[in-house]
């Protein structure tokens, strides 16, 4: 990192070469530094797959197994059996994320676009109220929200998380309108001009432009509702509603129910093998998208 | 065309309120719906006695007396709760710029680092969970059986009060991706002309970091701090599923203490002034944060 600067400001071949392997040896260093934190950053990970291929007893051996031989593959289609992790795959999908994700890419789009893209008085202090309430803490809504879901009879289902995410997240909104900013005024007025609605230039002209944004925006809501565990912990209490994340938490207990005690460790691990696999690819798929999208978020805040 | 079928009165600015106040309304409807609503009737609640299935009995503050004078467990959800803030959030921040300057210089490989120093803040919450709760148990746990191999004493991580929350800060460091991510976006802001200039002067490496890298990412740093305290005084799922609250009520946090006392107890009237409680203290500190901000934070590039 320095290294470079050193090199421009020093002077005389020799002292080039003694540089050069300063320069290397602090390389070398860098690489072992990172190598030694990047294991210990992995390790659990790589525990929970050699875990998981494991039968119970090797578990907890000492010294710790950490290739087990023979692996035991069998362990996945095993740990699948005793639960009825379709539905809960189902549950978690087609019920939740997939609403939710679509609702909060067109609301934050369409808000962000108001607050971004039409002038008009008051958009300011609005948007400054929609900021602010980001400070406010989920419990202080949590209990009254409750009551009304009761009332509703949306108890058991998705709704009370699927329907809030059609209204526009407060983070959603901002990290867009940031984003829509940097698009020239020019085309906005010049679609006017033409003719066209505010909708359609939303849709025809911003919006094709928009697609990185909202890609970051789809993304983490995906991977937010894929982990979400509090907000269905409230309010799903029928098992066959589950989604994967309270599933995999009352899975100690179900299996130990099913006198399926042997292996269950390994099996819990291999279902926590399987539910972290889509959110990897998803992230080394995406990887771009994923870091900018922060990087966006923390640069403006 | 839309416009000429207009009527003349309406002019282009008259458009432009309505529709920049309709595609803002999802929001507004939403905050109204699940926001301001709710909030009015958390301080109704919190005023009350209620136990979610007879109609709340008014209390006064009796909800406010009894959690600040007789809770004897609220003082050591506090205690925790004010601990993680203090201690917590910095550390993972510092953490996250430490890495963020490791990463910063141009090497082969960089971008594998990266991603896999950024995997952990991304894989669910539940998961880390199972994984942590299995790698850190003081009998069976990897760690433990390593040390133990090896001839040393066990760590009871999790099962001594004093050692539970210090093994969580060090977890929240491990899941510190995307703090990771923003502060790397922030130093490479950073003009590589400041660190010639500085060289040129005859400045040491460890001037150049405190004088022009730390001071020109306190933005991101401020961000980050404030976001991290709110986020931190909400911390629920993964003490929850880590610990849950133990041992002896070492990790028990003021978001864990709420839901207990909303869905276990039934108290939902207290848990109501609790959230209230919540909520003061994070506007509060947010207020005092900003406030201060001033002092430290270095708004020059």
């Amino acid at each position: 990192m320095y290294g470079e600067d050193e090199l421009a400001s020093g002077g005389g071949a020799r002292a080039e070469a003694s540089l050069g392997l300063r320069c290397m040896a602090r390389r070398v260093v860098l690489y072992l530094v990172l190598t030694l934190l990047v294991l210990t950053y992995i390790v659990p990970f790589l525990w929970m797959l050699s875990s998981s291929l494991k039968t119970d007893p090797q578990i907890d051996t000492i010294p710790p197994i950490w290739i087990p031989r023979p692996m035991r593959w069998e362990n996945y289609p095993e740990a699948l059996k005793y639960m009825p992790w379709g539905t809960y795959l189902f549950n978690t999908v087609v019920r939740y994320t997939v609403p939710s994700v679509i609702g909060k890419v067109v609301s934050a789009a369409i808000v962000a676009y108001g607050f971004a893209r039409i002038p008009w008085r008051g958009r300011e202090t609005v948007f400054f109220l929609c900021i602010a309430t980001m400070m406010i803490p989920g419990a202080v809504t949590m209990i009254p929200m409750f009551v009304v879901y009761r009332k509703l009879g949306w108890l058991n289902t998705y709704l009370p998380m699927v329907v809030p995410a059609w209204f526009g997240s407060a983070y959603n909104i901002f990290m867009l309108r940031q984003f829509l900013r940097t698009i020239p005024e020019e085309l906005s007025d010049a679609a006017r001009i033409d003719g066209c609605s505010e909708l359609g230039i939303l849709a025809r002209v911003i919006g094709p432009l928009m697609k990185p944004g909202l890609a970051v925006v789809a993304l983490f809501a995906f991977v937010g509702c894929w982990s979400d565990y509090m907000g269905p912990l409230i309010y799903i209490n029928a098992s066959r509603d589950f989604p994967i994340a309270l599933a995999l938490e009352s899975m100690a207990q179900t299996l130990g129910a099913h006198g399926a005690l042997k292996n269950t460790m390994p099996y819990m691990m291999a279902i926590s093998t399987l539910v972290v696999m889509p959110v990897l690819v998803l992230f080394f798929l995406a990887q771009r998208t994923f870091i900018e999208g922060i990087a966006i978020t923390g640069l403006k805040g | 065309m839309k416009e000429a079928s207009r009527r003349r009165w309406l002019s282009r600015s008259h458009i432009n309120q309505i529709n920049g106040m309709l595609f803002v309304a999802p929001w507004a409807i939403g905050f109204l719906a699940f926001g301001a609503y709710p909030i009015l009737m958390s301080a109704y609640y919190s005023l009350t006695y209620y136990d979610g299935l007879r109609a709340p009995r008014f209390l006064g503050l009796g909800n406010y007396q009894e959690l600040l004078l007789a809770d004897r467990v609220m003082k050591q959800v506090s205690a925790n709760t004010i601990w993680w803030v203090l201690l917590a959030v910095p550390a993972g921040i510092v953490s996250a710029f430490l890495l963020a300057n490791l990463l910063n210089s141009r090497f082969r490989g960089r971008s594998i680092f990266r991603a896999l120093f950024f995997v952990p803040s991304i894989v669910p919450t539940m998961v880390s969970a199972q994984i942590w709760r299995l790698v850190l148990n003081t009998n069976f746990g990897v760690i433990n059986t390593t040390l133990v191999s090896l001839g040393w004493r066990v760590i009871p991580f999790l099962s001594k009060p004093s050692l539970a929350k210090p093994t969580l800060l060090a977890i929240n460091c491990w899941a510190q991706g995307s703090a990771m991510v923003i502060f790397l976006a922030a130093l490479q802001d950073v003009p590589k002309s400041l660190y010639e200039a500085a060289t040129v002067d005859g400045a040491s490496a460890w001037d150049r970091f405190w004088r022009i890298t730390v001071p020109l990412c306190t933005p991101s740093a401020f961000f980050m701090l404030i976001t991290g305290m709110i986020g931190g005084f909400q911390s629920f799922t993964f003490p929850w599923l880590l610990t849950g609250g133990g041992p002896n009520n070492a990790t028990e946090f003021f978001s864990m203490y709420l839901y207990r006392n909303a869905f276990e107890y039934m108290k939902m009237g207290y848990a109501s002034a609790l959230a209230w409680i919540l909520c003061i203290v994070v506007v509060l500190s947010s207020i005092v944060m900003f406030r201060t901000s001033d002092r430290w934070v270095f708004y020059g590039a």
